[in-house]
């Protein structure tokens, strides 16, 4: 077993661990942050996806120990102290992005990655860009347009409902 | 997974000690070996990471051409390698996906040589030379069919240096599920003739289609890859198409690839 | 009819999901979430091989493995019940279907690869697993039985030798209407014929199954947590048929689930096997399928093989329509198998059409492989598929406008009694259809038909309509057609005494956002704000007897026993409010939370009727008991029919054989909406894996029953990339005559209507460059394309 620290959410975090943990059995298990879900064991589903150091990177496909001094970052620290949701949580919210919730946390977190190097991402910018991103609810039109919401976009002429 | 050990090396020497080691392996970004390993289908005792080690890191010109160290992620080579070599920079912006691209190497694609990988047809076609702990490779002699390299045991990509084509395009088509090429092409057009590397299509892993290469360094124009045919007797064929599609889209993709660069 | 302006809550208005919240910022419970105290973890050891003898299964080595508990094998389970089938089907000479034992582990024989043969308990996972890697399973490997024509022959090696042959039934509907049928294809002016395959799929959920028992042995009580669509179900099935656990012993409980499209209804080995093993253990026992085990263990959906036939007369309307069915049912009947190709996919051959006769034959098959059952739709879209591509086939031998074709043939008066046995209560496929060609622009396709051309690229134009029976299920009826199960749903509606309301319901909701709309609705009825009530769903332990929720039925038949249980409180309510009141009962009115005297300025708050009935000092109790908590149960008269007309335009290009959907139009007729914008997505869901179905997806086994398809690696599932925004309008609205809401259901309508527009528009883009192949099979993939192209 190894000794892991590693920020997470902006709080100190360590733990134990063995070197085939995964960082997301790490976050889920030892820390309680079930909010990054596994939905593959192939690395293509993206239910996974946190931040670590910044970039979006697959929790299911990376070691515990090679997040060792990183700042993590999950869906559990999107919203404000207070439950307000981010902009991002809340045009999904308001544009119905996400039916049964599973592949929600890594879409979130994959949104923001995009909207960070990509301010205004156009429609075939999203889509490319959620590749890695596996939904089976909502035929991405809402999440598409949830993630142009976002981003401050006119969203209301993209698609006759 | 079975398990191991994980060492993080800051050193290519001490990761090399490492590997020494009674069946160590090395990890550098992980996205093909840890899923292989979730599956149990690979079992080592020790993971040596590479992804520690500063002096495989980097994008950089050096004498002419580009150096990419062998731990450099797809995402690095997608912004750094932008403006120095924009087709090279296009390809590492299409593998996989972003949470892949900030993860995965440069080196540790080479060094699988997955059939269907994107940047050995860049490394071949480019006429790239690999860099490793102990020796340099050219290209054409590194890649020795599927999943095999000239890389012996323990050995490591430290870096690729990339000359740089007057121009260059890889044309990709995906196979839908895996989002890997079904058959890319990398044409890269030098003064003193034009490279073709295949890769997605043959059993053999990347190759090189001469006889496109010299229609090409003929005439650099699509049509003079007129007539011209891969023999789909030796290419993959699984569910997502036959030997002779994948023969076919070997045209349709070098021939798109010489019209962008057209 | 449709509302000119959305309200802003209530029936009609586009309420924000509140389950959101907790999805958005990771606090959603769902069952891998939940991690009990002492908890063990199984890991089950799978067949590798299609087809073989279990001659021996020697677990003594992995026994003595570290962190190892106990190893169970099937063995273990010779005494325990096997797997139930929730249906018998009759066949065409009226003798029951042969249904072959199921075990919980795999026993004397494995049948298809993923067959659990041993499930190892350990302290961890990764322990268990190690130890499974040490059972030393001896099987005599036997061919495998893949193509169900093959499996028929009378030479075919029998998936279970105790059965007559692999067939499970043969069954003709209506076999009274057969000669007749026959006769009207002697008389046709026109006979149009096709065959053709419907893809085996994949349901794939995000959220792949887990299985968590418990057992109190102090109380001598079970609890299973499972990804259930209907944990009363599962209750029921897993307690009477398999392990002989009361059902007030045993507590089932589905928290969040991560999507079911159908693959989560059924009763699976895994959660009997965990609920069993906590007691054999003694502590907690959980797994956590992964996605490789999902592809080899979930059940897959659709997988048939058909012959259709079109009788048409001079005038090109329809006389009879003949069909012969393989269906696939995989090595065992999973819960509700046998009805999906028949009473879920016969009666819906008429679609939307007077078609006056139908014959239906389907031949069910057993096979090496996954047991297949209902995912998204359910025999409706194979029904929908077969009918709407041999239209359009008809349209092109016969060179008349696909939808004229359709249109001339609509059935166009209601109720409509179907020769398929059902009756249709309302529906107007002009006004979709009208809907659809605005909308869909049919009339600039040829221009933009230009547009692709120039780019060197050909385009197609395909149209379908589509008709499901939805809102399952009269139970009175389904009893007759073999169902082992009432189909009817139950709803608690408990106000508390400060007026707020919880709602208990036997539905359940994975996606379909229910805590939300079924709130509109009760608060909407008494007037009060959404906030003020509570839908919990899900536990066994806190809602009444349920079915839950598959085939589009949550509201139809879920929301109207919560309609009828709020009729109830609102009755009893209104006479607490006469007597606070000191007025005639049947002068009470109940608007905007408030019941008033007509007539009169005199009111009284439901808060303060609701207090009354739990403080009830000013009270009528020789009249009525205090308390104000109701319960109905709702079982409907008919099935509800929703219906369409949706429109797919695709871009093809003619060097690689790629498709992409440019365009894809929906205009449905759901009746009533609760909540248009989660009606929109179910809509869009839907579509998607409709045309995943049309263009990607394909579980593909080889002739040893290896299964090719076993990951994501080559399982196409739809990216956002894939897919286009679509255009979705259920404007066109005839509310369903049966039931209180006058709604019909609008969750697997995409997945219907989609697939036959997409081939439909692939066939119609390759006409256009010069190749009419009259069919392609789905998945229409870039190599068949090209292959069709240039063959």
């Amino acid at each position: 077993m190894t000794q892991v620290k590693m920020t997470v959410n902006g709080i100190p975090a360590s733990g134990e661990v063995e070197g085939r943990t995964l960082l997301v059995h790490f976050l889920r298990d030892d820390l309680e942050l079930t909010g990054t879900h596994v939905g593959c064991d192939t690395s293509q589903c993206g239910a996974c996806v946190v931040h670590v150091n910044g970039n979006a990177v697959k929790a299911c496909t990376m070691f515990a120990i090679e997040a060792d001094g990183a700042e993590v970052d999950t869906i559990e620290g999107q919203a404000a102290p207070d439950g307000k949701l981010n902009t991002i949580q809340q045009a999904f919210q308001d544009h119905h992005g996400l039916q049964c919730g599973f592949c929600t946390p890594g879409m979130v977190m994959s949104a923001a990655a995009l909207l960070k190097d990509n301010p205004k991402p156009s429609e075939a910018e999203v889509r490319h860009y959620l590749d890695g991103n596996i939904c089976r609810c909502t035929g991405y039109h809402n999440i598409v347009k949830a993630i142009m919401a976002a981003s401050g976009q006119e969203v209301s002429a993209l698609a006759a409902e | 997974m079975y398990e191991f050990e994980i060492e993080r090396p800051s050193s290519v020497a001490d990761a090399v000690k490492a590997l020494g080691q009674e069946d160590a392996q090395p990890l550098s970004g992980g996205q093909t070996l840890i899923p292989t390993l979730k599956a149990r289908l690979a079992m080592p005792s020790v993971l040596v990471s590479l992804t520690g080690i500063k002096e495989l890191q980097g994008v950089e010109m050096r004498d002419g051409a580009l150096w990419i160290g062998g731990g450099t992620t797809h995402a690095t080579v997608m912004h750094d390698a932008a403006e120095s070599y924009p087709a090279l920079a296009k390809l590492a912006a299409r593998i996989g996906d972003p949470a892949v691209r900030n993860r995965g190497t440069i080196g540790g694609s080479l060094a699988n040589n997955d059939p269907s990988a994107c940047y050995p047809a860049a490394a071949l076609a480019s006429g790239a030379t690999i860099e490793t702990d102990r020796r340099e490779i050219a290209a054409d002699d590194y890649f020795q069919g599927m999943f095999t390299t000239a890389l012996e045991e323990g050995e490591i990509v430290t870096g690729v240096r990339f000359p740089i084509p007057q121009a260059a395009h890889y044309e990709k088509f995906i196979q839908p599920a895996s989002r890997f090429p079904l058959v890319a092409a990398y044409v890269a057009q030098f003064s003193d003739g034009v490279r073709v590397a295949i890769t997605g299509a043959s059993n053999e892993g990347v190759f090189r289609w001469t006889e496109a290469e010299a229609a090409l360094s003929e005439r650099f124009d699509a049509d003079a890859l007129d007539g011209l045919t891969l023999d789909g007797g030796n290419m993959i064929g699984d569910l997502h198409g036959s030997g002779a599609y994948r023969a076919h889209l070997c045209g349709v993709m070098t021939r798109r690839a010489v019209q962008a660069i057209a | 009819m449709p509302k000119d302006f959305e309200p802003s809550s209530g029936i009609g208005a586009s309420s924000k999901r509140r389950e959101d919240i907790r999805f958005l910022t990771g606090s959603g419970r769902y069952t891998d979430d939940i991690n009990l105290r002492r908890q063990t973890h199984v890991f089950f050891l799978r067949s590798d091989v299609a087809h073989g003898r279990l001659s021996g299964v020697d677990t003594s080595a992995a026994a003595d493995m570290p962190g190892v508990l106990k190893i169970f094998t099937g063995a273990d389970f010779a005494e325990i019940g096997g797997m139930p089938c929730g249906w018998q089907i009759t066949d065409k000479h009226g003798q029951p279907m042969q249904e072959p034992k199921h075990p919980v582990l795999a026993h004397e024989k494995v049948r298809h690869v993923g067959e659990p043969i041993a499930a190892v308990v350990a302290e961890t996972l990764a322990q268990a697993r190690d130890a499974a890697e040490a059972i030393v399973v001896d099987i005599d490997e036997l061919p495998a039985v893949v193509n169900m024509k093959e499996a028929v022959k009378d030479d075919a090696p029998k998936v279970h030798d105790d059965l007559t042959s692999n067939l499970c039934y043969d069954w003709g509907f209506v076999e009274e209407n057969k000669e007749a049928v026959n006769k009207a294809f002697d008389d046709a002016a026109h006979v149009t014929t096709l065959e053709l395959v419907n893809n085996r799929l994949v349901a794939n959920p995000m959220e792949p199954r887990v299985a968590i028992g418990e057992y109190d042995r102090s109380a001598g009580d079970y609890t299973l947590y499972t990804t259930s669509q209907n944990p009363h179900v599962i209750r029921l099935l897993m307690g009477a048929f398999v392990l002989g656990i009361p059902e007030h012993k045993l507590r089932v409980v589905a928290p969040d689930v991560g999507g079911g499209f159908g693959t989560k209804i059924f009763h699976y080995q895994e959660e009997a096997f965990c609920t069993f093993a906590a007691k054999a253990v003694g502590r907690p026992v959980k797994w956590t399928s992964s996605r490789s085990e999902a592809f080899m263990s979930d059940a897959h959906g659709r997988d048939h093989v058909t012959k259709i036939e079109l009788a048409l007369d001079a005038k090109n309307n329809f006389t009879a329509l003949r069909t012969d069915t393989y269906a696939n049912m995989g090595a065992y009947l999973s819960t509700f198998a046998p009805s999906v190709p028949t009473w879920l996919h016969g009666t819906l051959m008429a679609g939307n059409y007077k078609t006056p006769l139908i014959y239906v034959n389907v031949k069910a098959v057993f096979t090496n492989t996954v047991p297949v059952d209902a995912y998204r739709g359910a025999g409706r879209p194979e029904a929908t598929y077969q009918l709407e591509r041999l239209i359009d086939k008809a349209a092109h031998e016969l060179k008349v406008d696909p939808i004229k074709l359709r249109r001339q043939n609509f059935v166009t008066e209601f109720p409509y009694a179907t020769p398929v046995a059902v009756e249709y209560d309302t529906g107007d496929y002009n006004a979709t259809m009208d809907k659809l060609e605005e909308i869909a622009d049919h009339a600039g396709f040829e221009a933009r038909r230009r547009e692709s051309e120039a780019k060197g690229k050909l385009r197609g134009f395909g149209v379908n309509c589509y008709i499901e029976a939805c809102g399952i299920a009269p139970s009175n009826l389904v009893g007759q057609l073999g169902a082992r199960a009432g189909l009817y749903e139950s709803a608690t509606v408990r106000v508390n005494a400060t007026g707020g309301l919880v709602v208990m319901t036997g539905s359940h909701s994975h996606g379909q956002g229910h805590e939300t709309s079924f709130a509109q609705v009760v608060a909407d009825m008494i007037g009060i704000d959404e906030n003020m009530v509570e839908i919990v769903h899900g536990d066994t332990a806190r809602t009444p007897m349920g079915m839950g929720t598959y085939g589009s039925r949550s509201l139809a038949v879920g929301g109207s026993a919560m309609v009828r249980a709020t009729e109830k409180i609102i009755a009893k309510a209104k006479k607490i409010a006469s007597h606070l009141l000191e007025a005639s009962e049947g002068d009470i009115e109940l608007k905007d939370g408030a019941f008033s005297v007509a007539g009169t300025d005199k009111s009284v708050a439901w808060g303060d009727v609701t207090l009354a009935a739990y403080v009830p000092h000013n009270y009528p109790l020789e009249e009525i008991e205090p308390g104000l908590e109701e319960t109905a149960f709702y079982d409907p008269s008919n099935f509800t029919y929703p219906a369409g007309a949706y429109a797919c335009e695709v871009e093809l290009d003619p060097e690689t054989g790629h498709v992409t959907v440019e365009r894809f139009t929906a205009a449905d007729d759901f009746g009533n909406v609760v909540n248009p914008m989660i009606v929109t997505g179910q809509v869009h869901g839907g579509l998607a894996q409709g045309i995943g179905q049309a263009l990607l997806e394909n579980c593909v086994y080889d002739e040893d029953g290896q299964l090719l398809s076993a990951s994501y690696m080559d399982y196409a599932m739809p990216r956002a990339s894939d897919l286009p925004f679509y255009d979705v309008d259920h404007s066109c609205q005839t509310p369903c005559t049966h039931n209180p809401l006058g709604v019909k259901g609008c969750g697997e309508a995409g997945a219907i209507g989609s697939p036959p527009a997409v081939v439909n528009a692939v066939l119609d883009a390759m006409r256009s460059g010069g190749k009419d192949i009259g069919h392609i099979d789905m998945p229409v993939s870039p190599a068949r394309v090209w292959e069709a192209m240039h063959g």
